[in-house]
């Protein structure tokens, strides 16, 4: 029955029409899985969704988002660094004793590996640099903080 | 579009096809490389890391590439049972592959100084990590298809499916907080400086020339087997009236 209703279409259009056919429905599939696994997927909290749905105390999460400018600061013993991870909406205080990575800078991304204590706080037993997307040379920075100092410090 | 269904003529082309893409890719590689290690300034916080950038991206790139070539090649084979197109795709495996693998090691020597760690399970990571063992199984698919004489359709098939992995790669970054950076360069726009950009768009046609002239390498060296293989059976055949041909 099929023969009869296809007789008329070339065979290798219909091997075409089959594969695509097939493969928008599994690309379609393979898609939606991942969309499905957005949450899961997914390889820290930002500091909303950590305020919002805060995990079980002692349960190892990652949290990441920008340390915040001016919040970095060096506890008496030396070892110790507590600053403020924020996205924009949240902020939540970090507290890591350790080598940090020397892309660790205030104002750059930054993902702590550790535990949510009772007091709000973050205890991170490490720290990974996020690096962001820009790619710019450390002459042309200088040049745009000049400017910038410039521009900021014109209208006072 | 069956032109080159005539392998000599297919052959005809890629003969001087293939030392000018060959050496063509050599020096511009050379160039981009040498350019991108000794002319280009520090990035502004990954100082002289910056520079695997321009063996990292092309990699990565290529990487996929490959795969796209293994998914187009299967679909023409597949719908117009065209005779180089099985050959091409898995000519396209084994150096898709490779600079998949490169892409990897180089992204883990660079990550070590800048993020900290050699190795994490983000998206970014792991889909790529994927795609390498997805080429593991195209290769060793083909290669008993080709051994079996039997036929190369199952490994088409998988090569169009593994295809799916692709979108996943490019969105994983979009989709998932993940340690990798979002993409730098989107449609029309670049976060990486000029100062980069060039020798990286340098080290990408340089690169690409040279998985080309591979690709044309491997084609030809896997039809001339073919070849090698149909004049021993007819040789045999008028032989031994068939004995060995049977065996």
């Amino acid at each position: 029955m099929a023969s009869i209703a296809t007789s008329r279409i070339k065979p290798k259009h219909q091997r075409l029409v089959l594969l695509v056919v097939a493969l928008v429905v599994l690309v379609a599939a393979g898609l939606l899985a991942a969309w499905a696994l957005r949450n899961q997927a997914s390889y820290f909290y930002v500091p909303s969704e950590m305020q919002a749905d805060p995990p079980e105390p002692g349960r190892a999460v990652r949290l990441g988002g920008m340390v915040e400018e001016g919040s970095l600061k060096t506890q008496a013993d030396g070892v110790t660094i507590a600053f403020v991870v924020g996205d924009g909406d949240a902020r939540i205080p970090v507290r890591f004793s350790g080598i940090v990575p020397s892309l660790f800078v205030e104002g750059s991304g930054v993902v702590a590996e550790g535990r949510l204590g009772p007091d709000g706080t973050f205890l991170a037993d490490n720290l990974l640099a996020k690096h962001d997307e820009n790619y710019v040379p450390r002459e042309l920075q200088e040049m745009s903080e000049h400017q910038t100092e410039r521009v900021v410090a014109a209208p006072q | 579009m069956h032109g080159f269904a005539n392998p000599a003529r297919f052959l005809r082309i890629a003969r001087w096809l293939t030392p000018v893409l060959l050496f063509g890719g050599i020096a511009i590689t050379a160039v981009a490389l040498l350019w991108g290690l000794f002319r280009v300034p520090p990035d502004r916080l990954m100082g002289e890391t910056v520079r695997i950038l321009f063996v990292h991206v092309p990699a990565a790139w290529l990487g996929m590439g490959g795969w796209m070539t293994i998914a187009v090649a299967s679909l023409v084979e597949l719908v117009w049972r065209h005779p180089l197109a099985g050959i091409a795709a898995r000519a396209a495996a084994v150096p898709g592959a490779a600079f998949t693998a490169i892409c990897l090691l180089t992204g883990s020597i660079w990550a070590r100084p800048t993020w900290g760690t050699w190795w994490v399970w983000d998206g970014r990571l792991t889909s790529f990590l994927v795609l390498l063992f997805l080429y593991f199984g195209y290769i060793a698919l083909s290669d008993a298809a080709q051994r079996d004489s039997g036929s190369s359709r199952v490994a088409a098939i998988f090569g169009l499916v593994g295809a799916v992995n692709i979108p996943i790669i490019n969105r994983s970054v979009v989709w998932w907080n993940s340690l990798h950076q979002p993409p730098s360069i989107t449609m029309g726009k670049s976060a990486i400086d000029a100062a980069f950009l060039w020798p990286l768009l340098a080290a990408t046609l340089g690169f690409s020339m040279i998985f080309g002239a591979i690709i044309l390498l491997r084609m030809r060296a896997l039809l001339a087997d073919i070849q090698a293989d149909a004049r021993l059976r007819r040789k045999a055949m008028r032989g031994t009236s068939g004995m060995e041909a049977q065996a």
